[in-house]
């Protein structure tokens, strides 16, 4: 009789129904994915929405929503369409998301990666720098950087990113320190392969799940600081965005409570969203971690 | 032994259930066992067999609701234990059966010192003052001859080494003076030399108080050194089991004769002649010690020597292994001779060209001619890449045509006997052993000159083993490679090497021809290792060749 090892195991499917299998596991993920899809699904569609200038004049000031059929969510204070200024300030939201979490995953990645890789007075110098940026807190160096840059929505996306990178760098770089002394590395530096590629080839790969997952969280922080950053008056008046609304709602508040309630309801699902589908990557990507 | 005292413990059918999904539907089916008074019963199995899970369906530790008893009974002392409730099974649980664990690290608490441990398991289960079950203690302490028990009771579990750690996790199990004593291989962490004392200590504590002992292990050795009966488990089904001598001598089952046969003997191959033979593989006063990173403004911490004046020479064609204990510095040297680790001092040759010396560049064109086999077989592969281009890599980094170098990564998968499509998988779709050999083929793309095997077979089970050390011998025979091969096993060192170091704290103690030291070995450090291989008085029957 025979105990041979060298039988294959069947073949597993694809990685990606896999990752798709673990992630419908979860139904608040499954929501978050629906809520995700839907602000994509306005951030598109807004131009078909309104063609015009979300900004402009679309009817007496402080109507109430569901009077008029050609303004459904009514108008604020200057009388501009609430639901173009919506759908636009989805467009906003999400360029902010999305720019400002590259931005800092990006810078975070780098700084993370070689503090970890290399260790030693390299690790000393970066963790020192970031520990310098995570002593001032996030809002206060956000304002300082708006008002050294200005305004304009490119300044306070790229400020945005430069607030919130030390978090992912943090965790880039525990990975990567206990990722380096693992022997697939090793073995790839037995064959030769340089510092660079074993960086980016050989262990970020390995090093990524987690930090997809807490980009979500990056994506929905960042949404809330331009929301609030909007709200001071700082936002970038050229565009509908939601802190807008809600910042220019708040004069009106008693009022016309609806100024700023929409806008913070949307606020509010889309970070709702982005949480629960980190969860659920989360769930999908580190499979072992919950069972 | 005497077969008319009522057995302790007694399974009848029993049946655990498995998951949906797994790949079986039973982890265990219809196993029948019966533990008597003063009788070590050991149960044997590769990984995966159910044997661990046995144990814990015993000590009604199941990871319920996944894995439950689906069937069958469990006597113990005539009470049904699947009937308890879990207060009624706390009160057992340590008590009338206690547990010795594989991992004497993690069983232990690291924040508790080791009396504060033991004390515990006394508060609960005796009503005696603290001042007797201090005296309890550190009986039991000395029972396991931990040398001066009033220090190791005010020790914490890491000031202690690995082998009293076990000994006090024994102290542990038998302060109370159970009745069964399950034991999960409970010395498969050790050192040979600790893994005899703890065997030894297990056997005699246990002729004292007359407990049963149920002794899980996967180790061949092991169970030829203390069974009396002796269970073999394969795939959840008890494939056979009878008396120790019977179960080792004259196996009946093709599964029990098949593993018994994956047991490298002590039989070292005949030495080579080497003097004709070219060194590839040079190493002079190689030196390594380990400094502690202080912090900022802290001192340095103490150094230590992890390898002090190590020279060996490699030669064409041979097997030069490396052997010794933890700490002895074995795995250092796979280290520094590849470059892995900067030595201090010294130089490793390769060709004449001295590794130590390179300049970065020049180092990695010559790392083509030194390649390495890593331990960890779940760890040596990159999770996120399919196994062709894992072999691959090696040769597209120095310069080969990637279509080409696939091709004959393909090649290399049905050298090393995995069928081709594998090729296109990830890591984490193999076994153990099948790992190994993807990382073998690896080494073998870049054509090396030498390979350094670090423990290549040490995380796996004995038959998968027997497959990759003959599958190494092969490779090496027929491709004429020189290998230095790192082993804490002296059973698999007299089945490969043809020359070994024997080494102690960083220094080599005796060296020589396998069959030489095997035969004589000169020095007391060595005499003593040969002498702790677990079961060296028994001679494996004779070995079926279609066994592997």
């Amino acid at each position: 009789m025979t105990v041979l090892d060298t039988d294959l195991r069947p073949a597993e499917p694809p990685r990606y129904v896999m990752f798709w299998r673990r992630y419908r596991r979860n139904r608040a993920a499954l929501l978050g994915l629906i809520l995700f899809t839907l602000v994509i699904l306005m951030a598109a569609i807004a131009g078909i929405v309104d063609s015009g200038d979300p900004l402009r004049r679309a009817g007496p000031p402080l109507t109430a929503p569901f009077i008029d059929a050609s303004i459904p969510l009514g108008t604020d204070q200057l009388g501009r369409n609430i639901l173009s200024q919506l759908f636009y300030g989805a467009r906003i939201s999400l360029l902010v998301g999305v720019v400002a979490t590259l931005i800092s995953i990006l810078i975070g990645i780098v700084i993370g990666a070689i503090s970890g890789y290399f260790g030693g007075w390299v690790d000393d110098l970066l963790m020192r720098i970031t520990e310098a940026f995570q002593t001032i807190p996030n809002f206060v160096l956000l304002l300082t950087l708006v008002a050294i840059l200005g305004s304009k929505i490119e300044w306070i996306t790229f400020a945005i990113g430069i607030v919130s990178w030390t978090a992912p760098a943090r965790m880039v770089r525990a990975e990567f320190m206990s990722l380096r002394n693992r022997e697939f590395v090793d073995a790839a530096r037995n064959l030769g392969v340089s510092n660079s590629a074993l960086i980016f080839k050989e262990i970020l790969p390995n090093a990524l799940p987690p930090i997809i997952v807490y980009a979500s969280v990056i994506m929905a922080m960042a949404i809330l600081l331009e929301s609030a950053l909007a709200f001071l008056g700082l936002g970038d008046p050229n565009y509908a965005s939601w802190g807008n609304m809600i910042g220019q709602g708040r004069a009106v508040l008693r009022t016309a409570w609806y100024c700023s309630a929409i806008p913070g309801i949307a606020i509010v699902l889309t970070v709702l969203s982005f949480s629960l589908l980190g969860e659920g990557l989360n769930d999908a990507m580190n499979p072992r971690q919950k069972q | 032994m005497n077969t008319q005292t009522a057995p302790i413990l007694e399974i009848k059918d029993l049946k655990i259930s498995l998951p949906k999904g797994a790949d079986r539907p039973f982890a265990l089916q219809g196993l029948n066992l019966t533990v008597r008074p003063g009788e070590i019963v050991c149960m044997v199995g590769e990984s995966g067999s159910g044997k661990s899970l046995s144990a814990g369906a015993i000590m009604r530790l199941l990871p319920e609701p996944h894995v439950s008893v689906a069937d069958g009974s469990i006597t113990f002392e005539g009470e049904d234990i699947l009937s308890k409730t879990e207060n009624e099974m706390r009160a057992l649980r340590g008590n009338r059966i206690s547990m010795i664990f594989q991992e004497p690290m993690t069983a232990l608490n690291p924040q508790k010192t080791v009396g504060w441990q033991m004390d515990e398991v006394l508060k609960l289960h005796l009503n005696a003052s603290r001042k007797e079950r201090y005296e309890r203690a550190i009986e039991m302490l000395g029972q396991v001859h931990i040398p001066d028990p009033e220090s190791a009771y005010n020790a914490y579990p890491h000031q202690i080494s690995g082998g009293q750690r076990q000994r006090v996790m024994i102290a542990m199990a038998l302060s109370l003076s159970p009745k069964l004593v399950i034991a999960d291989e409970p010395t498969t962490a050790l050192d040979v030399t600790t893994q005899l004392q703890i065997l030894k200590l297990i056997r005699e504590l246990q002729q004292k108080d007359g407990a049963g002992v149920l002794f899980i292990t996967h180790d061949f050795g092991v169970v030829a050194e203390i069974a009396d009966h002796v269970i073999v488990l394969r795939k959840g089904e008890v494939v056979e089991q009878g008396s120790a001598d019977q179960v080792l001598n004259t196996p009946n089952h093709p599964y029990t004769q098949a593993l018994i046969a994956s047991v490298p003997d002590l039989q070292p191959p005949a030495p080579k002649p080497l003097t004709s033979l070219p060194v590839v593989l040079k190493g002079t006063g190689l030196k390594k010690t380990f400094t502690a990173r202080g912090g900022l403004l802290s001192g340095k911490r103490k150094a230590v020597a992890a390898v002090k004046d190590l020279s060996f020479q490699l030669h064409q064609g041979e097997t030069l292994g490396v052997v010794g204990e933890s700490g002895s510095g074995k795995t250092t040297v796979s280290r520094l001779v590849t470059r892995l680790l900067d030595a201090d001092s010294g130089a490793v040759e390769v060709d004449d060209t001295d590794l130590l010396a390179c300049t970065p560049p020049e180092l990695r064109a010559m790392r083509k001619h030194i390649q390495m086999v890593f331990q960890d077989p779940m760890a040596s592969l990159n999770p996120r890449k399919r196994v062709v281009d894992i072999i691959a890599q090696g040769p597209i980094v120095h310069g080969e045509d990637p279509e080409k170098a696939r091709a004959r990564a393909r090649d290399l998968l049905e050298l090393v006997e995995l069928s081709p499509a594998a090729a296109n998988r990830f890591p984490h779709e193999f076994s153990g052993g099948q790992r190994q050999r993807i990382g073998i083929a690896r080494a073998l793309a870049m054509e090396p000159k030498v390979i350094v095997a670090d423990e290549p077979v040490s995380a796996l089970d004995v038959s998968v083993q027997a497959q990759v050390l003959k599958l190494l011998a092969d490779l090496r025979d027929r491709m004429n490679l020189s290998l230095l091969f790192v082993t804490h096993d002296l059973r698999v060192a007299a089945q490969l090497c043809d020359r070994i170091i024997v080494m102690q704290r960083g220094e080599i103690v005796e060296s020589g021809f396998t069959a030489d030291v095997f035969a004589a070995p000169q020095h007391p450090y060595t005499k003593n290792l040969l002498s702790s291989i677990p079961g060296r008085s028994w001679t494996p029957p004779v070995r079926k060749i279609d066994a592997a």
